[in-house]
């Protein structure tokens, strides 16, 4: 099983992310699971949500305290939130950052990307979720872009679909370009 | 077809399959994403001949669905925790009318404290008021319930409450099955009752009853109720002939067949606590788990026959009745009388507490238990400073 935990504020579109990523994976054939961590519904405040994938059907109801992959949309939560925890050695932390930061551990990959710039870049507001997930392709291999995009159109329609598909291939060149 | 969806959209469009003539609701956390699709199904005209009806409160809520249902047309509402609580008299109302409306309660805990997480505390305060109440395991099984429920409604005459865990499974994407138009419509006949409100031919529901003939209405509406065991079994088994997968009925067993410990529960913990069991089974153990689809009717039988070879039973609950424990419990304590076993009740997941397979582990294979009823995860630290303060 492949777990993938997304740490975010209310109104950057974790819980979309979550279940954008579960319907990228379904389109790839495999079960995935997608669900909410929701703290106070309002705008701002700390948001969690998960996605599972496997090849078998995913009965486990539990939240993800060992991930496979973390991705950090709101930087600001290292340090006041327990963003790494459980994060298994050799997995992945994709966080919304034009620079490096301090923080992760060592024992994991960590990818910096400016996601909330090539968002108001490409979509034209700050919101992360689209962006990341198309880094998340190219970092981990875990599914394909073009499952993100199918996904990006299962979720949005029209000019908001093609403007978050282009911030998504945006950041997979990114990523492939600069990923070790 | 196979599509990757929301709990609450698969029950949207499982209700709109079902051709509902009303749908009536009022918005309350986890529900709210169920009736706000059909709200938009229902304007798109992807419902015929539905009514998609703005109320003030839940108590309108149900109460127009009452007098819709009585006037002869399918009818359906949703609702969460304290909107069931407010609709309560009305929840009376509709079984005591033997109305066969159908409602999802997105469970939910009650307040206060203010809470907006799952827990079944919502669904047992209405476990007397006269409903069939159905409980779903996973996303799959929550829209195959509600196409049942309203066969098993109409063909017993009660309301059926569909119960499905707020935000674990309203708020869960996962693959869902949804079935052909043609297909349900197969399975479910138009609602046509030879009773309605009409003005052409005028009668009266929901009168006045004396005490001479109280006791006798009650006494036929709990038979109704037990009758209800054989037609939820029925329209379990048509089911998994027109669609080719098991769904609902009245309990599962899982497991060693011969187990040591069986665990009995109701809801989307199943699917945590079978993983636990294979895990512990494939090491040596011999665990089961009984899931109980049918909370109400309580299938006392079938529950019976299931645990009564048991050596431990262990009933894990996300409810409790303050000053006396687990309810479900002591329903299920009562159904083995007598019962020559450890008996165990376990409190859990109150609250939007995440039950975790660690959790059930440490606790299903503990070797002694010094507490008839634990709370499972309980933090000691939390609870002397709390004491403290008071």
């Amino acid at each position: 099983m492949f777990q993938v935990r997304i740490h975010g504020r209310g109104g950057q579109g974790v819980v979309t992310a979550a279940e954008m990523l579960s319907i990228a994976a379904f389109l790839e054939g495999k079960c995935a699971q997608a669900f909410p961590s929701f703290g106070s519904e309002r705008m701002g405040a700390p948001v969690l949500a998960f996605c599972r994938i496997d090849t078998k059907q995913i009965r486990l109801r539990e939240p993800i305290a060992e991930p496979d992959v973390v991705i950090i949309q709101d930087k600001t939560l290292i340090g006041s939130s327990d963003t790494f925890g459980g994060l298994k050695s050799g997995g992945y932390a994709l966080i919304n950052s034009p620079h490096d930061m301090e923080g992760a551990p060592l024992d994991v990959s960590a990818f910096y990307i400016g996601a909330t710039e090539l968002a108001l870049q490409h979509v034209g507001r700050p919101i992360p979720n689209a962006v990341l997930l198309g880094s998340f392709a190219a970092l981990t291999n875990a599914i394909k872009i073009e499952s993100v995009i199918a996904a990006i159109n299962a979720k949005f329609s029209g000019s908001i679909a093609e403007k978050n598909i282009n911030a998504a291939n945006a950041a997979y060149q990114q990523t492939l370009e600069r990923r070790v | 077809m196979l599509h990757q969806i929301e709990g609450a959209q698969a029950i949207a469009h499982a209700v709109a399959m079902c051709r509902p003539k009303v749908v009536c609701a009022y918005p309350i956390t986890p529900q709210t994403h169920i009736v706000e699709k059909l709200g938009e199904m229902v304007h798109a005209g992807e419902v015929e001949n539905c009514a998609f009806i703005n109320v003030e409160s839940e108590m309108a809520a149900l109460s127009v669905a009452i007098g819709s249902q009585a006037s002869g047309v399918r009818s359906y509402t949703a609702t969460s925790s304290q909107g069931l609580l407010y609709m309560m008299e009305a929840v009376y109302n509709a079984s005591g009318m033997q109305l066969p409306i159908v409602m999802t309660l997105g469970n939910r805990t009650i307040g206060a404290p203010l809470n907006i997480w799952n827990d079944h505390s919502d669904a047992m305060s209405a476990r007397d008021a006269g409903w069939l109440m159905l409980f779903a395991e996973t996303n799959q099984e929550a829209l195959d319930l509600h196409i049942q429920a309203f066969k098993i409604a109409e063909t017993v005459g009660c309301p059926v409450m569909v119960c499905v865990d707020g935000f674990i499974l309203t708020h869960a994407y996962e693959g869902v099955d949804l079935p052909t138009q043609d297909a349900v419509d197969e399975f479910l006949p138009p609602y046509n009752p030879d009773v309605r409100l009409d003005i052409s031919n005028p009668c009266a529901m929901g009168m006045m009853v004396s005490p001479e003939y109280f006791t006798e209405v009650k006494y036929l509406a709990h038979l109704r109720q037990q009758n209800a065991l054989k037609i939820i079994d029925q329209t379990a088994k048509q089911f998994a002939q027109k669609f080719g997968r098991e769904s609902g009925g009245l309990v599962r067993y899982y497991g060693d067949p011969n187990a040591d410990t069986v665990i009995v529960a109701m809801g989307s913990v199943i699917g945590t606590v079978k993983d636990v069991i294979d895990e512990l089974n494939a090491a040596g153990g011999k665990f089961a788990i009984l899931t109980i689809v049918s909370y109400r009717p309580l299938p006392v039988e079938e529950i019976r026959a299931a645990l009564s070879n048991a050596k431990r039973v262990i009933v894990l609950e996300k409810a409790f009745a303050l000053g006396r424990g687990g309810v479900l419990a002591q329903e299920v304590e009562l159904a083995l009388m007598p019962f020559s076993g450890e008996f165990l009740s376990v409190i859990a997941g109150i609250g939007g507490r995440p039950i975790t397979r660690t959790l059930l582990r440490q606790f299903f294979t503990q070797e002694t238990y010094p507490e008839k009823t634990t709370f499972l995860g309980l933090n000691h630290k939390v609870v002397d400073i709390m004491s403290r303060m008071e």
